[in-house]
């Protein structure tokens, strides 16, 4: 069976399951599960890069032919601060792909849903490639689709806390609005998670944590790669749905239309 | 009334401190079975009774830790700009009535300083000096960020307490985070320990994360000075007053420290000495500190300076602490420009930051030197 690829703006990924690059044990580490997730697109802390230094550790480990770079902005606070680090990657590492997020709140990493709009309005005007981390709400991630982001990444539950698809209820309708890529983001703590959200017909879901903080983190890549790929495969061969009532294979009232 | 007395008002020291000590093994157990943990889990974590359960408390810490932070320890470094001080504080070298040479670094002292420890890989850097407005006011803070900038991408500052608009220049400028311990949150026992200079002013210093929180800072830095007053019921209002900043100054970070009293150069009266040390905590109680604020606030970080020894901050990097200093000097100049002038207290780590990397690494860690970027927040 072939596998439908998943198309972003301009580029085209055979993997659905995209990386997060922090909380791991070592670089060396990072790189190993990167590879081992067969992952495409990977994304990496502004923060966490000297991008005057090509030699700088992390930026060295995820430079690789088949990995994509989407660097993002954890740590800003407002549109302006978002608008201007994005100014500063494309210029410093060379892409125009950008994971926005906005999340003024340091506990819990909820992203700002009136910043986010405003800076993915103004960075899609400046011809970025806007992949805004957001809520599961419907409407705002219609409003993101509307001023031209390409992809929309709704969170499946706090960041870092694996709890999983707490807001299923609105991812469905998310994705059954949308008309671009929909990346479940945030929350996804373990490969079942990630086959869950696939199987709802999510375009991609991006992990993190729940691989770098792992026993094993090349392992629990590996998982994720196999979930992601069964989730999809399901999602595209078409779910049976559950029903309240039975459906009997030899109905007992047939004899009546006969 | 400040929004800072509310919250301190709401908690009577003699009542919190009997909570504690006469917290139930059910009462430390329910606490550890809570999903979510509050205030009164805190006191009941901090008592006497939970020695009992450390390792349990380990065991989670360590989990929480890891899945909010990963395995990685940030690594920083103290720069001690000056030891002139207007203030007596009893515990302190620095302090104004002991006749030590004293010292200010200047702008290419400063500079020396910086290079020094950027050869050792540090780009986060906390400047330290003592309460000399003087000498050390706001032009001088203003012009050592300036001077700073170009070499680290994370300047924190532990200095003396200032007003709101001074903080907001400073931020202007760089400056990222703010450390203020409120040493003591015991009134009394606070002003035995600082009879004279502005330091003498309990509620200013208390309202300073209230300044530091409407100036927009970043993070802010609090702790008790452990050793000044019974470690439990001090350590208990700086979770009180932890959970106050969070819930008012909702976008900033927030860090928590555990600077246990250490021996100083020129201790002139012996009485303090034996006193300030007769209220230290054991490894044992540090331990139990650390995990309890983590088990009731996944989302804190916790910093642990080199006044612990190698031993014991080897065995807790696994516990809960998300970032340490490592190679300190604690006297200004000390890096490279006089390393011999007096420190404010002695180190007990004195391993090198190369050391420090390797430790963390063998531990199955990542160092983590940049977890900033001064560009996230250029205007």
């Amino acid at each position: 069976m072939n596998k439908q690829p998943l198309t972003i703006a301009d580029k085209t990924f055979t993997s659905r399951l995209f990386t997060g690059t922090g909380k791991f044990g070592s670089a060396q580490l990072m790189e190993d599960a990167l590879l081992a997730s067969g992952s495409e697109l990977v994304t990496v802390a502004l923060k966490r890069v000297d991008t005057q230094n090509c030699q700088d550790d992390m930026l060295i480990h995820v430079t690789h032919p088949r990995l994509n770079l989407l660097p993002n902005t954890s740590g800003v606070r407002t549109a302006k601060e978002a608008v201007f680090a994005a100014q500063m990657a494309r210029e410093a590492l060379e892409t125009n792909w950008l994971k926005l997020e906005i999340h003024p709140d340091p506990k819990y990493l909820l992203p700002d849903p009136i910043e986010t709009l405003k800076a993915a309005e103004e960075l899609v005007r400046l011809g970025f490639v806007v992949l805004p981390y957001c809520h599961a709400d419907p409407v705002l991630c219609k409003r993101l689709e509307a001023v031209g982001v390409a992809a929309v990444m709704p969170l499946g539950a706090p960041i870092g806390t694996n709890k999983g698809l707490r807001t299923i209820d609105f991812l469905e309708i998310i994705i059954d609005q949308s008309q671009i890529p929909v990346v479940v983001d945030a929350g996804l703590g373990a490969p079942s998670h990630a086959a869950a959200a696939m199987e709802l017909g999510a375009d991609a879901v991006l992990v993190n944590t729940a691989i770098a903080v792992s026993e094993d983190p090349v392992r629990m890549a590996v998982a994720f790669k196999l979930a992601v790929e069964a989730g999809r495969m399901a999602f595209e061969a078409r779910l049976a749905r559950p029903a309240l009532t039975a459906h009997a294979s030899s109905p007992l009232t047939a004899f009546l239309d006969e | 009334m400040t929004r800072s007395k509310n919250w301190f008002d709401a908690h009577d020291w003699d009542r919190v401190q009997r909570d504690i000590y006469t917290t139930t093994a059910r009462q430390v157990e329910q606490a550890l079975g809570n999903s979510r943990r509050s205030l009164d889990d805190l006191k009941a974590l901090l008592s006497p009774a939970a020695q009992a359960y450390l390792e349990p408390m380990a065991q989670l810490s360590h989990q929480l830790t890891q899945k909010r932070f990963g395995k990685t320890i940030q690594l920083y470094a103290p720069l001690y700009l000056s030891n002139e001080c207007q203030n007596i504080c009893t515990y302190c070298a620095f302090s104004l009535d002991n006749k030590i040479r004293r010292k200010t670094l200047t702008d290419s002292e400063i500079t020396q300083e910086a290079q020094a420890l950027k050869q050792f890989g540090y780009d986060h850097i906390l400047l330290v000096t003592g309460e000399a407005n003087q000498t050390v006011g706001l032009p001088y803070l203003k012009n050592a960020i300036r001077l700073l900038q170009p070499y680290f991408a994370h300047i924190s500052m532990e200095v003396q307490p200032l007003d709101q608009p001074d903080y907001e220049e400073l931020i202007a400028e760089g400056l990222h985070t703010v450390l203020v311990y409120q040493e003591t949150y015991h009134r009394d026992t606070y002003r035995n320990h600082h009879p004279k200079g502005k330091k003498s002013n309990f509620q200013y210093r208390l309202d300073t994360p209230d300044r530091l929180g409407k100036a927009g800072v970043h993070k802010i830095g609090l702790g008790a000075l452990l050793g000044l007053e019974d470690w439990r019921t001090d350590s208990f209002f700086t979770g009180a007053h932890l959970h106050y900043l969070e819930r008012t100054y909702w976008q900033t970070r927030y860090s928590l420290s555990f600077p246990r009293l250490r021996p100083i150069d020129l201790m002139q009266n012996d009485t303090i000495t034996s006193r300030s040390f007769e209220r230290c905590m054991t490894d044992r109680d540090l331990v139990q500190l650390i995990c309890a604020y983590r088990l009731v606030n996944e989302e804190v970080e916790l910093s642990l300076s080199t006044r612990e020894t190698p031993r014991f901050r080897d065995h807790v990097l696994k516990l809960g602490i998300t970032s340490l200093s490592a190679g300190s000097k604690t006297n200004p100049g000390g890096y490279s420009v006089e390393p011999e002038s007096l420190e404010q207290f002695t180190i007990s780590d004195e391993r090198s930051p190369a050391d420090m990397v390797d430790v963390i690494r063998r531990q199955g860690y990542e160092p983590v030197w940049k977890d900033w970027d001064k560009l996230l927040t250029s205007r």
